[in-house]
């Protein structure tokens, strides 16, 4: 493999990191709450695509978008029922009900579907030359959705009356209250989004991985919140930066260093950027007081 | 036009308003004077609907909204300029006006609405493409104005808007608070300079940890002894 390919690789896994540390960052920004839950819902995802597709022998779009439905709807359940309630107590409590929820879910779907990892079929198959290379079906469509969800998604935020709303609660939630905003519908909406597309994540994930099983969320989820932290947590663009830093380091270190070791680095990443610039590469330093 | 009626309002275990009424009729500045802690931002932050009393009710408009969301009651015609003018920092002057009419769908009176804030606040026309974060504190006070205007409000409550503020900058909000009143929006003032708010008010409300002291025209409590060796200097 070139180094060209490795780091077509790190973009693939990277932007899908991207994705899912976008939903941890926009939660993250809005009800300051690191949504440990976050990457079970790529299980979710995964595992309703699979099913809807193998079982059910629904077509690939179809499956898709009833994913990102249902997952919608599920970030937004666990976040009424869940979440919710508790927002006015002790982040802790908040953040231990996540894990809690977590748990709830990679039971849940191991008690329905069993622990056996199910196969996945690919649903992006051939590949595509381009310029003397060939690059998988897979990738090139993990890029290219990617890449497209995230400008749509900085539009929505910059651009929407939605959005303003999102950036408003996230910024200071009573004022936010007095110009007519209603933080319970932009917390939900913030919830759906994210879940949503940590569903695309989901199926971008599995057409390059084809393996599923219930506890596949935990580590996916983690360096997702490790790219979401390294960019800086509650910034856009840092979770995006964060997430190809990550995808391309992990990349590289597989194909030149040592599979075994991938982890380790990932890891120890976030230490270093933690111990020179805690804020994370793009992320502010808590709000200074005037 | 706002009745509040017999309100208690808690914080955990402290009764930080208790049994207060007042009423605000239409064309009016009232103002609610008292000493730090007294409980100004807490009527007022109970009247927005951010925080419930456990008693008795807040009729606006002979409806009771003492158990309405916030974002109802910004719709039913009351704008907040909170304590601290609360303008959110990383949107710029536009932005931060543009959420002041959140409430509102059409465009185009949105603009000819900045619009008109641009003409009373010239400064933030000049401004209107920076953060908000980076404006004076007058700037910023002007924009909290603009930005509750632009949604139209019935009734305007301010909360210690001269709070901070140079000596000349506070001539100028108190006048632009009388100019918003003589066009016609009921004005509920919140401070801590009783003598200026007074100037301006038609009557007047003495608070003191959290009871209704006293109640009378501005007139009468400017020349009121205990009024005048509390608040306003001897």
């Amino acid at each position: 493999m070139t180094i060209l390919n490795q780091i077509i690789n790190g973009i693939q896994i990277g932007s899908i990191y991207a994705l899912v540390a976008l939903g941890y960052t926009m939660v993250y920004g809005i009800v300051k709450l690191i949504n440990f839950a976050h990457g079970e819902i790529i299980m979710v995802g995964s595992y309703f695509t699979w099913y809807t597709m193998s079982r059910l022998g629904a077509p690939a779009w179809a499956a898709v978008l009833g994913a990102v439905v249902f997952c919608a709807v599920l970030g937004m359940v666990i976040e009424k029922v869940a979440y919710k309630p508790l927002r006015n107590y002790a982040r802790i409590s908040l953040l231990i009900t996540a894990i809690g929820v977590s748990f709830f879910l990679q039971n849940a779907v191991q008690l329905i579907f069993k622990a056996t990892p199910r196969m996945f079929q690919n649903i992006f198959p051939g590949s595509l030359k381009l310029g003397g290379m060939v690059f998988s079906m897979s990738a090139v469509v993990t890029i290219v959705v990617s890449v497209i969800l995230m400008i749509g998604l900085s539009l929505l935020v910059k651009n929407t009356k939605i959005g303003k709303a999102m950036r408003a609660v996230s910024e200071d939630k009573d004022t936010a209250q007095l110009m007519g905003i209603n933080v319970d519908h932009t917390i939900s909406f913030t919830f759906g989004l994210g879940s949503g597309l940590a569903a695309i994540a989901a199926v971008l994930y599995c057409s390059s991985f084809y393996q599923i099983e219930p506890t596949m969320g935990s580590m996916l989820g983690l360096k997702a919140f490790v790219a979401a932290v390294l960019g800086g947590i509650g910034s856009i663009s840092g979770a995006v930066l964060g997430g190809f830093v990550i995808g391309i380091a992990e990349s590289l270190t597989k194909g030149y260093i040592s599979s075994a070791l991938a982890d380790a680095i990932v890891f120890g990443i976030l230490i270093v950027v933690l111990i020179i610039k805690p804020s994370g590469i793009l992320g502010r330093p808590e709000n200074e007081k005037v | 036009m706002l009745k509040v009626d017999d309100i208690n309002v808690y914080y955990g275990s402290i009764h930080a308003i208790q049994s207060v009424s007042f009423e605000i009729k239409e064309g009016e500045i009232v103002t609610l004077i008292g000493a730090n802690g007294a409980g100004k931002s807490t009527i007022l932050r109970t009247i927005s609907g951010l925080l419930r009393s456990k008693t008795g009710e807040i009729n606006f408009l002979d409806k009771n909204i003492s158990v309405v969301e916030p974002d109802k009651i910004v719709k039913m015609g009351i704008a907040h300029v909170p304590e601290g003018r609360r303008v959110f920092k990383q949107f710029t002057v536009e932005e931060n006006l543009e959420m002041g009419a959140y409430i509102h769908k059409s465009k185009s009176d949105i603009k000819e609405d900045i619009g008109k804030i641009y003409r009373r606040f010239p400064r933030l026309k000049e401004r209107r493409r920076q953060t908000a974060g980076t404006l004076s504190g007058g700037e910023q006070q002007m924009l909290a104005i603009g930005r509750a205007l632009m949604s139209r409000p019935k009734l305007l409550m301010l909360d210690e808007p001269s709070m901070g503020l140079a000596p000349m900058l506070v001539q100028q909000i108190f006048d632009i608070i009388k100019e918003l009143n003589q066009s016609g929006t009921t004005i509920l003032l919140v401070e801590q300079n009783a003598r200026m708010a007074l100037t301006i008010a038609d009557r007047g409300y003495v608070l003191e940890t959290g009871r209704m002291k006293l109640a009378a025209t501005a007139r009468e409590l400017l020349a009121d002894d205990s009024v005048k060796k509390s608040y306003l200097g001897g």
